[in-house]
């Protein structure tokens, strides 16, 4: 790179050729395009799986532009107008209504954090299903989980800002969770709302953490999550390195480069995506109530608790963890317990890479043994998450009790069931097209 | 594989399926019908709008429903001067709350908010205002069968009549009002159906342009599919 860059440059010290070459000869444009997209050499033989990548990428590129815009007409304001309604509940009508085009953005943009939900969890079953996580791409994997935790705080403090009834009652739930935290619990909880109650102060915080400080951090995330994928390349449906079939070029024998070939396959990808994405903006934009709640039509109201507090799908199979834990244990309260194993539930992820002893990364050459673990982990995640949508009965808390043991068990147990599971042996070359 | 999966998955949500709380009537659709919704807009601001506000709904709006502004004017304009204002009232929450214990909601989501696992809100709102019926009880003298013990007395009972409660619990029309049951239903109907419009008054537009949205969509989706078949075809 910097012995070349001499090379661009006449005798005067002006820039040989064009525009192109101008801009080039002052900040890497070239070799960012060739490491990144027409020299990254990615395996031919991605499948299904393989869009909900890049899908993520377009859909938080479409979160942060619609936000923008709602930001230009949004209010963080908790004070009641002349009708009895909070001003930040009045102004996202105010959008649906008076604002041109309003409806639309605001729509995009609650459909969006529904599908960013659905195209990450697929992402990470791909992650799974292939082995992604496994040696080189721990650092990929997690970056991703932070990512994932990020997105989660993101979309809890986005959910706040309309100001409505789950709004309202959905963050006191949450924010008070954190007071069963033994020493710092009650002052992290005032520092969050900063005040005794969700209130004007806490609106104010969320949405500045919200449209700033946690997006912010994401597309750093997101990059960083990205750079460490180019550098030790694509893993694929085979689970095998394609950088150890290399030609007499330097080439692998079974790598493509991203751009054009994959810049098409995702493009199609992400027409098929935006079909379904506008099937639900506009056919169904609350989404059967799991979208957008009806009870959140309601403008929050402190002294009306709703009989049903449900978080959003994408929270619940979590919320069904923190639910299912009913029993003081060790002198521990239970709500204590439902922190933690809620917590744990997301943070064990982090563990993933060094608790697969397997000798092979994909599911195509895995053992009976993984093949059935991650099939009843897949069951009782949703199980969880239909739970989580749901009022707790003793029924169904124990359902919830028995699958979040199960869930446990999938990470827990994976050293000895990987280690025991009989494996197939991975072919030489990428299968498939 | 596969079949184990989805046995694991739906066994244990079959236990789930519960039954609902209220059974609701099904409100008739009126969204595409501008008589009935004119008649429903006409309903709310005579009967309604008093105690009830509508404040994120402006009255020149109304001109969706196929009216002038010159008819809104003349004929509906009661709570406000200007016709681009919204649709509030003038009884202040503060007294609203003395005499009816809470006070009236405004009613423009209200058919959104109402939407439940039984029924559309709308038909929350249809199966609600045919369902008073006469409690000695009650300081309003009314109770409802499907908001009990609401604050809110039998504001249409002029025209509905009376109904009572008969000891199996059904609603038996005791003395009978100025209209028919089966008109007055149909007023309902169109009320409901203006309170449904209000609610999301861009839906059927939202709806008509989904479908042109699709169909650019999958144009563009079949050209996308022929660049990549044309670019993937030297892959083996």
């Amino acid at each position: 790179m910097g012995a070349a860059n001499t090379d661009k440059y006449k005798s005067d010290g002006s820039a040989a050729g064009g525009l192109l070459e101008w801009v080039d000869a002052r900040f890497p444009l070239l070799s960012l395009w060739n490491d990144h997209l027409a020299k990254y050499y990615a395996p031919k033989n991605f499948n299904f799986w393989y869009f909900f990548g890049s899908l993520a990428i377009l859909v938080l590129v479409l979160q942060i532009v619609t936000g923008i815009f709602l930001t230009m007409h949004y209010k963080p304001d908790a004070a009641l107008n002349a009708s009895g309604i909070p001003a930040a509940f009045a102004s996202v009508e105010y959008i649906m209504r008076d604002v041109p085009w309003g409806w639309l953005i605001r729509y995009m943009h609650s459909t969006g954090a529904s599908a960013f939900f659905i195209v990450v969890y697929l992402h990470m079953f791909r992650g799974m299903l292939y082995g992604s996580y496994r040696n080189p791409r721990e650092l990929i994997w997690i970056f991703g989980v932070l990512i994932f935790l990020l997105l989660m705080a993101e979309a809890f403090l986005g959910y706040l800002l309309p100001w409505g009834q789950l709004s309202y009652w959905g963050a006191q739930v949450i924010v008070n969770m954190f007071t069963a935290i033994p020493v710092i619990g009650p002052d992290f909880a005032l520092l969050l709302r900063g005040d005794y109650v969700v209130s004007d102060a806490t609106l104010n915080r969320f949405f500045a953490l919200h449209v700033v400080a946690i997006p912010l951090a994401l597309i750093g995330l997101v990059a960083a999550h990205i750079m460490a994928l180019h550098e030790v390349g694509s893993n694929n449906p085979d689970g095998i390195e394609i950088k150890k079939k290399k030609g007499p070029d330097g080439i692998p024998l079974d790598g493509i480069p991203f751009h054009p070939y994959y810049s098409v396959k995702d493009l199609v990808g992400a027409v098929v995506f935006l079909m379904v994405f506008a099937i639900v903006i506009f056919f169904m934009p609350e989404g059967g109530g799991y979208f957008l709640e009806y009870n959140n039509f309601f403008p929050a109201d402190p002294l009306v608790t709703p009989s049903h507090i449900a978080p959003l799908w994408y929270f619940s199979p979590y919320y069904s963890i923190l639910r299912a834990n009913t029993v003081n244990f060790f002198w521990i309260d239970a709500k204590l317990w439902g922190v933690i194993f809620m917590g744990l539930g997301v943070m064990i992820f982090f563990f993933l890479p060094w608790l697969d002893r397997s000798p092979v990364k994909s599911i195509r050459y895995r053992g009976p043994l993984f093949k059935g673990a991650l099939a009843i982990f897949v069951a009782c995640f949703i199980i969880l998450g239909v739970l989580g949508t749901m009022p707790a009965t003793p029924g169904l808390t124990m359902i919830a009790q028995v699958c979040s043991i199960i869930y446990f068990a999938f990470f827990l147990l994976m050293p000895i069931y990987t280690s025991l599971d009989r494996c197939k042996a991975e072919p030489e070359r990428v299968t498939g097209k | 594989m596969k079949k184990l999966f989805l046995a694991l998955l739906f066994v244990p949500l079959l236990a789930f399926a519960a039954g609902t709380e209220v059974h609701l009537d099904k409100a008739p659709d009126r969204s595409r019908d501008l008589a009935a919704l004119q008649n429903g807009a006409k309903v709310f601001v005579n009967y309604c709008l008093n105690c009830h506000s509508a404040s994120y709904y402006r009255y020149n709006r109304l001109t969706d429903l196929g009216l002038t502004e010159g008819q809104i004017k003349d004929n509906l304009l009661f709570t406000a001067d200007k016709i681009g204002e919204p649709m509030t009232i003038a009884m202040r929450r503060a007294e609203a709350k003395e005499w009816f214990g809470v006070p009236p909601p405004d009613l423009t989501l209200i058919a959104r908010a109402r939407t439940s696992g039984s029924g559309s809100g709308a038909d929350w709102l249809y199966t609600y205002l045919r369902s008073y019926h006469r409690d000695d009880s009650r300081p309003t003298g009314w109770n409802n069968l499907v908001f009990p013990n609401v604050g809110m007395p039998h504001i249409l009972w002029e025209l509905q009549g009376e109904q009572e409660l008969s000891p199996d619990h059904k609603l038996v029309l005791a003395k009978p009002g100025v209209l028919q049951p089966a008109e007055f239903d149909a007023m309902v109907a169109d009320l409901v159906g203006f309170l449904t419009y209000i609610a999301e008054p861009m839906a059927n537009f939202r709806k008509e342009l989904g479908v042109v949205v699709l169909i650019f969509l999958f144009v563009l989706f079949i050209f996308s599919y022929a660049l990549k078949r044309e670019y993937w075809k030297d892959i083996h």
